[in-house]
């Protein structure tokens, strides 16, 4: 790259965003290992756009406080915020969500935040997930069908395993391209994700959302550009043991 | 402040007086954490402007800027995600070099620096002088890596990290404050990880 880019967000409009609120756990649920998914009940919420993230903020008796973001699952029209939390062995916050909460707890949220990782259901948009990442994708999917515009998203997910898949049932169902990198899937050997396998999901005038690893998504992230996809047309969201910007 | 969280501990009792509130160490790793494709830039091609409300605009190719004085930085960084890293060592050249030769109008108050992805970071200008903001292009004494922002990236410590752009290639003196690509986006302007300024309101 020898000219400067432009101005990245530039022309992005504003997304909601909320400050800290008291969550009622409704539903706890661990439909795959190692993961759980909340459904809070968000006192005075405002709504999201799919892509936003929820902010978890754990407060012990001492006044010690921990906090993590996880992106939220639900479309803007559900009545719940939905979140999904991958439970890291080391995790101080993943680990109380996934082991400790039960409907009816009262946990801090901040939310929504984040204005660039959105789909605000209007433009085509090719999506590319690798594990959790595919959980802002869930958002968008089912908003998507919430206002009957499914016809504008694609969809390429990936993960070690089907099990291991989060929302496997419902992206399959969706028409994903699902990638296995242990596993077979269907006729397709086990590996990763191909260049060639995006190609049949391009559509003129797509923005691409790539969500996953720092790993997955800078590999992703390259087989698009490399497939000849502008820089400029491509949004990342990268996840490590944290989430968010650097 | 709310409440306690039912059944919550917390597991790190002994606080290491260098973590700011809310952040825990995240030893040898160094989360990559970007909203842009990487972009690949040879040092070549690399160079780096300064430009808006200054005397003299200036700018210095990859070899120019290794001509100037060096300069380096020993201590911690701190990631708005929560994770902060201790004792790294970075070299390149300061800000305040940059700036000397730019001589910013008095009325220069605040910075925007601008990546060659076009990603954008708001500082004020106090906030980048005084020998606390780095253009950096080596850690732990090798080049800096691409995914860290390589081969050159601004480096300011004592905020959150994406104040500290990586793949910098400008930097704009403004009179006004301007919102950058996060900032926009719903977080702080300052960022200040000792105040927890994370998010606008904090």
């Amino acid at each position: 790259m020898t000219e400067d880019a432009a101005v990245l967000g530039a022309g992005v409009p504003d997304a909601p965003a909320g400050g800290w609120r008291t969550a009622t756990v409704s539903g706890v649920r661990r439909p795959i290992q190692r993961s759980v998914q909340l459904r809070l009940d968000v006192h005075d919420r405002i709504d999201h756009l799919p892509g936003q993230h929820y902010v978890v903020r754990l407060t012990a008796e001492d006044g010690y406080t921990a906090q993590r973001s996880y992106s939220v699952a639900s479309a803007p029209g559900d009545p719940l915020v939905e979140l999904f939390v991958e439970r890291l062995d080391d995790g101080e916050v993943s680990t109380h969500l996934a082991d400790v909460v039960e409907p009816g707890d009262e946990l801090e949220v901040r939310g929504p935040i984040g204005g660039w990782f959105v789909w605000d259901g209007t433009a085509p948009a090719l999506l590319v997930a690798g594990g959790a990442g595919v959980v802002p994708f869930v958002s968008m999917l089912r908003h998507a069908r919430a206002i009957g515009r499914d016809d504008l998203l694609r969809i390429a997910v990936s993960a070690r395993t089907m099990a291991q898949l989060p929302y496997a049932e419902e992206l399959v169902a969706a028409g994903a391209l699902v990638v296995l990198t242990r596993e077979q899937y269907g006729i397709r050997p086990a590996g990763r994700l191909r260049a060639e396998e995006l190609l049949p999901l391009w559509e003129e005038g797509q923005t691409a959302y790539v969500c996953g690893s720092a790993a997955f998504a800078e590999a992703a992230t390259q087989l698009l550009v490399a497939s000849g996809r502008p820089a400029a047309s491509i949004r990342v969201e990268r996840f490590g043991p944290s989430g968010g910007p650097a | 402040m709310p409440g306690p969280t039912r059944g919550f501990l917390g597991r790190r009792r002994d606080r290491d007086p260098r973590l700011p509130p809310g952040q825990y160490d995240a030893g040898s790793d160094w989360p990559v954490l970007t909203a842009e494709p990487t972009p690949r830039i040879a040092p070549e091609t690399w160079s780096i402007t300064v430009d808006g409300a200054v005397e003299a605009p200036a700018t210095w190719t990859w070899d120019e800027a290794h001509a100037l004085p060096r300069s380096e930085y020993r201590g911690d960084i701190h990631c708005v995600t929560t994770w902060s890293k201790f004792g790294t060592w970075f070299a390149g050249v300061s800000v305040d070099t940059l700036l000397d030769a730019v001589r910013p109008t008095a009325d220069a108050h605040f910075v925007m620096a601008t990546s060659k992805t076009g990603y954008t970071t708001n500082l004020p200008v106090e906030h980048v002088t005084g020998g606390r903001a780095w253009i950096v292009w080596e850690y732990d004494g090798k080049p800096l890596p691409i995914e860290h922002g390589g081969p050159v990236r601004l480096l300011v410590p004592h905020l959150y990290f994406w104040k500290s752009a990586k793949w910098i290639s400008k930097l704009t003196l403004l009179h006004r404050d301007q919102p950058g690509f996060w900032e926009q986006n719903g977080y702080h302007d300052l960022g200040d990880p000792w105040r927890q300024q994370r998010y606008q309101g904090d």
